[in-house]
């Protein structure tokens, strides 16, 4: 941000060259796993995981809202632990597996339990910040079979949405979470 | 029997595909188009002295830089005033780049087309532009006072003065035994969808053609404003609205700057051209909201019924006003909520000030005029002694004084006249469900836990599905898919589902048969756009009104072909037969097929429609006089005025008492949105409504200082909700159907959020024991508030 | 919002990445980079070069040991937050780690790395020093300890040299029978906190208190620990009156005004959170109990 208490009438906006600037990009050739699939891309190490993703890869169904890792719309699961895309580099993610909504489920007859409930309880409106909820929460219910409706929402109150309120999101995330033990009984009893 | 789908909590048929990935939102599209960057204003106010690219040139991977002097005829011209209107005298807009002044923090001055974002970012660095800088306006009170001007051609900083006046206040108000005044302040919010705007341009220099996708609310407005920008025929410039992560009012106002220069750069420069709005720029290049200070006077009878109204508020508009003074004109109308005022007047100044410009986020202009007509209830309940409720009550409008003609002139021009609604009946289910009568018990309890709780209140009213027009076009293709085409857009209202099930019911045909698109111009060349809640009225009964045009001719064709009437024939499942005989039965798709005498045959069912397949009758021309080929049909529903909707919000809430922390106990909403299509929908767009107006009410606000810079600008400082902020929204419902449109349908898309500062105010207020009159409140203010209040009693 | 161009070093040990710094001199150290990315997506700072630990062995570790917590350079808040054993030694860890920003951003934000970034607004820098907690360092000649108190230095400033790299911190382990809280109120949850506090009390073997301190977030210039013995010691925490604290609490705050809040209505908040954080870690209703 310029200065804007300067008192003289006639002020210049000065961007200092610094090293940087001078800089051309570096380029990486960059291997990641995607969805269970190792990927590669030539990328200069600015190159944004959340820009890897969509714009290399070409895998849009990760949004970007705010580049500043607040909104939750990039968030994908790094290793299986919900993690900001926007806040990581591509250059950082090669030692490790990403997952992405698409990897979730990436047609109707596919969806997970998660993207079902979203369906069911009309979990999502405009869809934009869906997919950082779909696998925020696919996450949790990994290691949480029964979550309470507080649970429900504090797992879900560091993803924005603007459309919904909320409160269909933790419909579905207690529905998901059903769907998810309903699942399992029957695989059990498919096996009995 | 089909079961019929109006009415029914259908699941959304979008969702599979927004939920796997599926979605196209702008910047989904064109990855290997150049991008857009642009150098913007640092300084609020100040004459562009000098620019100097030069260093930016040899950025590796630049393709052009363009300032003001590089744009050609209508491109380098002002924007347009989209909503002329008389009171509006001052009309000013910006240009696509600023030209020698530019009047907010954010506004366009170069613009760098590049290879990618990275490297039009790298080479906005490195442009210089000296700047000599002038004395900004920074809030009402210094617009007002107009010791500087924002236009010096715009005396006072005045854009518009507007008095409007329904019987004679001055002597109503002399003979009124009560008189109340109230000095209110509401501050600036934004729509800020998930998405922020974008603009995707593809010239085709072969056939001398533009695609335009925008991140818009309205396509066809899109598509017009480019044609005329750039010279081009209409029919050589299609305008798609792609999937759009949220508008909320933000992407009706066009064109934006990059909706011209994104367009014009691909034609120039002969390559796909794509600009993705940055979260910074949102904030500060696109709109806001909200921004009034009003001054409210009434008086009353000892009943607390309203005698004169007298209401004055100065609107902050920003630096410029492409979107007329709507904004304020809604507030002035809206105010008026459910309530007979006795006489009214209302005037308002819509001043400049050099923030960022000022257009309809969702409720546009209601939630202020709500905040100042239930901050009037509730005083007059406070002064006579009389409970809240029973104020409002005494108020209304009776449900057999519908319709009822307020004498104003409503924001499509037409008369502000109420439809229908029973306001009665939503405030007793309103009371019922908050538990109005046993409040006071719960707070005596609560007050002998050490608890402070208040009760608030909020009644609206809102004029939705304003016209002109809006159209459906629909086409059954011979295998009985059924295509049905709107002009308006979609933002995440479900528009696919809910006008599938109108289609479906009104066709007879299953609903996955069905497939609806919106706002892309090659499909439906007439449209306005989604606002105003209006897309289900519109184009909701515009789609009724095409499918019945369809089902006519689809029954006149099928009777030709069974030999009987068509009043003796009925369609269902896609299959039309004889009532009574399934037997003698014809399906959609062959009706399809027989409606378009071909050539040519292309599959086995276009054969039975050749001329050498003895299917017609040699004395008639192959398509009558008054027919045209094909199974499809197309109506507009234009309707005479707005219908209005209505509803009242009642919340709990608790206050700190030592560190004014507010909580949300219980938010409880009374809707009434006439017949509705689908009530998962509705829900889901109350629910959101609600989330919006919580975040105005004690999280949101535009902070800027005294120099014009906007020092929130960004999601960690612009407190948007999450769910942790937002309570949970009991709900009820009223339908009371509107007389004017056949489905009975009114809007629902922005009810949610009208109503909830006022009803917030009004509960803060409740617990406090002293007036809420600011607002969006913070505990710290609340805190100050009760130290404030706490000197004056002690001194 | 996209960074500028820099040069991405992936260093394979500790030594390596400290010559790194040493010839980069605009180079910055990335692990979580939680604070650092969007600072770099804004332009608002333009180092060179981005010296990643990622690569170096060792630095995931998590030690409970007799006296202290040795938390790794390279241990995400979640996998501090997680860590059961860690919990049993020092639940202050949990208590403050929990309103640490969101879950995904713990997931990949270093505890380390909020020390060295040193915001005043993070809560894990006031549990360092209400621990008595030591940052250990590499620098060009070899290794040094910081002390807590002593290791900020201002906001966002601390003691490092830019060549040094700070390799764990150990967050001291209190006494038996101590008992503490952690409490902090923010505009939205998971926001930095308009103040924020944390509240140790050590009681002697008849239950009465032998040692009280506290520490607090977003209020002071320096994170500093406030010894609240003198007040406090000899009183039975069940019927404490917490409000003799205000008086020593109140001196030892600075707060200041921002968009959010003013500087009036952080000194109350703290002042309030501070009595309730006692009476919390006296009843141990939100607090963790030391064996």
């Amino acid at each position: 941000m310029p200065d804007t208490t300067t008192s003289s009438p006639i002020s210049t906006t000065t961007s200092a060259v610094t090293a940087a600037d001078l800089l051309a990009d570096e380029m990486h050739d960059v291997t990641v796993t995607v969805n269970g699939v190792a990927r590669s891309a030539r990328v200069p190490a600015r190159r944004l995981l959340s820009d890897f993703l969509r714009h290399d890869l070409r895998l849009t169904g990760t949004h970007v809202g705010c580049e500043h890792g607040v909104c939750g719309a990039c968030t994908v699961l790094v290793d299986g632990s919900p993690t900001r895309a926007c806040l990581m580099f591509a250059v950082q993610a090669q030692r490790h597996e990403i997952t992405t909504v698409e990897g979730l489920g990436s047609t109707p007859e596919t969806m997970n339990h998660v993207q079902r409930a979203f369906a069911e309880c009309h979990g999502l409106q405009c869809g934009f910040c869906t997919p950082g909820f779909v696998t925020t929460i696919t996450a949790y219910l990994e290691d949480h079979d029964d979550p309470t409706e507080d649970e429900a929402r504090e797992l879900i109150s560091g993803n924005l949405c603007r459309c919904t309120g909320y409160q269909n999101i933790i419909k579905s995330v207690l529905r998901a979470a059903e769907i998810k033990r309903e699942e399992i009984t029957r695989d059990e009893g498919g096996r009995a | 029997m089909t079961t019929r789908q109006f009415g029914a909590p259908v699941q959304r048929r979008e969702d599979p595909r927004l939920l796997t990935g599926g979605g196209r939102y702008l910047d989904d599209l064109g990855h290997t188009a150049y991008e857009a960057a642009f150098v913007r204003s640092p300084y609020a106010h100040a004459r562009i002295l000098e620019i100097d690219t030069d260093a930016a040139v040899d950025v590796d991977g630049v393709i052009a830089i363009y300032t003001h002097e590089d744009l050609p005829g209508a491109v380098g011209e002002p924007l347009p005033v989209l909503i002329p209107h008389p009171a509006l005298t001052a009309a000013r807009t910006g240009y696509p780049l600023a030209k020698g002044e530019v009047n907010h923090v954010g506004e366009a001055v170069v613009m760098v087309v590049a290879t990618n974002r990275y490297v039009a970012e790298d080479a906005v660095d490195r442009i210089v532009v000296r700047y000599e800088q002038l004395p900004p306006v920074v809030g009402i009170e210094n617009a007002r006072e107009a010791a500087h001007l924002v236009h010096e051609d715009a005396p006072g900083n005045v854009s518009a003065h507007l008095v409007q006046e329904v019987g004679d206040v001055t002597s109503a108000m002399a003979g009124a035994p009560h008189t109340l005044t109230l000095e209110l302040d509401i501050e600036r919010s934004a729509c800020m969808p998930m998405e922020g705007k974008g603009v995707y341009a593809r010239w085709n220099s072969d056939d001398e053609s533009l695609r335009v996708y925008s991140s818009t609310q309205t396509s066809t407005g899109v598509r017009a404003c480019v044609a005329a920008k750039l010279d081009l025929p209409l029919a050589k410039v299609e305008c798609i609205a792609p999937d759009v992560g949220g508008g909320f009012g933000v992407k009706i106002m066009h064109p934006w700057p990059e909706e011209v220069l994104v367009p014009w750069a691909s034609r120039n420069l002969d390559h796909d051209v794509k600009w993705t709005e940055d979260r910074r720029e949102h904030f500060i290049s696109s709109a806001h909201e909200r921004g009034q200070l009003q001054e409210v006077t009434v008086g009353f009878d000892d009943e607390g019924r309203m005698l004169a109204l007298d209401v004055r508020f100065w609107h902050d508009n920003g630096a410029y006003t492409p979107y007329g003074i709507i904004v304020p004109i809604i507030t002035a109308t809206q105010l008026l909520g459910p309530y007979k005022p006795g006489s009214y007047r209302v005037e308002f100044f819509s001043l400049y000030t050099n923030t960022v410009l000022v257009t309809p986020y969702r409720g546009a202009g209601r939630p202020q005029g709500c905040f100042a007509m239930e901050r009037t209830m509730d005083a007059i309940a406070a002064h006579l002694g009389i409970d809240r409720a029973e104020v409002r009550s005494r108020n209304f409008i009776q449900p057999d004084e519908m319709p009822y003609d307020h004498g104003l002139m409503f924001q499509d021009g037409r008369p502000l006249k109420y439809d229908s609604g029973d306001f009665p009946a939503s405030l007793a289910k309103l009371k019922e469900l908050v538990g109005w009568d046993d409040f006071a018990d719960y707070r005596a309890q609560a007050e002998a836990e050490g608890r402070k709780v208040g009760l608030g209140i909020g009644c609206y009213v809102e004029g939705t599905g304003v016209g002109p027009y809006e159209g459906g076009h629909i086409q059954i293709e011979t295998n009985g898919r059924v295509n049905v085409a709107t002009g308006l857009t979609t933002q995440g209202q479900g528009h696919q589902t809910s006008l599938a099930q109108i289609v479906a019911d009104e066709l007879g045909v299953p609903i996955e048969n069905v497939h609806v698109t919106t706002g892309d111009t090659r499909r439906m060349a007439y449209a306005v756009g989604t606002f105003a809640s209006r897309a289900a009225v519109m184009s909701g009964n515009a789609v009724a009104l095409a499918a019945k045009v369809v089902r006519a001719k689809a029954l006149r064709i099928a009777a030709d072909a069974l030999e009987v009437s068509p009043e003796d024939l009925e369609i269902e499942d896609g299959v039309i037969s004889v009532k009574g005989a399934p037997g003698s039965s014809i399906d959609l798709g062959t009706i399809a097929v027989m409606s378009n005498p071909l050539r040519y045959a292309f599959d086995e069912a276009a054969k039975k429609a050749t001329q050498f397949a003895g299917t017609f009758d040699v004395e008639k021309p192959p398509i009558g006089d008054d027919d045209e080929p094909g199974l499809e049909g197309q109506d507009f529903y234009s309707p005479t005025q707005a219908t209005f909707a209505n509803g009242m919000h009642a919340a709990i809430v608790e206050t700190d008492p030592v560190t004014a922390e507010i909580r949300i106990l219980r938010y409880c909403v009374v809707h009434d949105c006439g017949n509705m299509i689908n009530p998962l929908i509705v829900e889901g767009q109350v629910h959101g409504g609600v989330a919006q107006g919580v975040g105005g009410a004690l999280y949101e606000r535009m902070v800027y200082d005294e120099s014009g810079q906007l020092l929130n600008a960004s999601f960690m400082d612009f407190l948007m909700p999450y769910a942790s902020e937002v309570p949970f929204i009991e709900t009820d419902h009223l339908e009371t159907p509107s007389p004017l449109n056949p489905l009975g349908i009114k809007g629902a898309g922005e009810a949610g959020t009208i109503p909830v500062t006022a009803v917030i105010a009004s509960a803060i207020e409740d617990a406090e024991g002293f007036p809420i009159t600011s607002m969006p409140i913070s505990p710290p203010e609340l805190w100050a508030l009760r130290r404030a209040h706490a000197r004056k009693d002690a001194s | 919002m996209k960074p500028g161009p820099f040069r991405y070093l992936s260093p394979d040990s500790l030594d390596e990445a400290v010559a790194m710094l040493r010839e980069h001199p605009e180079a910055k150290v990335l692990a979580g980079g939680q604070s650092l990315i969007p600072v770099l997506s804004m332009r608002l700072a333009r180092p060179t070069h981005l010296v990643d630990l990622a690569g170096i062995p060792g630095l995931d570790r998590i030690e409970v040991r007799d006296d202290c917590v040795r938390v790794g350079a390279l241990v995400r808040h979640a996998q501090l937050l997680a860590d059961d054993e860690a919990y049993a030694a020092l639940p202050l860890l949990r208590q403050a780690l929990s309103n640490v920003a969101h879950p995904a951003i713990r997931n990949r934000g270093t505890t380390v790395g909020s020390i060295a970034h040193a915001d005043a607004a993070g809560e894990m820098p006031s549990i360092l020093v209400v621990t008595d907690g030591v940052v250990e360092v590499v620098g060009p000649n070899g290794r040094r300890e910081i002390a807590g108190t002593d290791f900020f230095a201002g906001a966002l400033e601390t003691a490092l040299e830019h060549d040094e790299i700070v390799e764990a911190v150990r967050f001291g382990r209190f006494p038996a029978r101590t008992r503490t809280a952690f409490l902090e109120s923010a505009r939205r949850h998971g926001d930095y906190a308009l103040a924020g506090v944390a509240a140790v009390l050590t009681l002697d073997e008849i239950g009465r208190i032998a040692s009280a301190r506290a520490a607090f977030v977003s209020v002071t210039d320096v994170p500093g620990v406030v010894d609240l013995t003198d007040i406090l010691s000899g009183m039975d925490p069940d019927s404490a009156d917490w409000s003799v604290i205000d008086e020593p609490v109140q001196a030892a705050l600075a707060p200041e005004s921002d968009i959010h809040a003013d500087a009036d209505y952080r000194r109350m908040l703290a002042g309030e959170l501070a009595r309730r954080a006692f009476a919390a870690a006296a009843g141990a209703t939100h607090g963790g109990t030391h064996a």
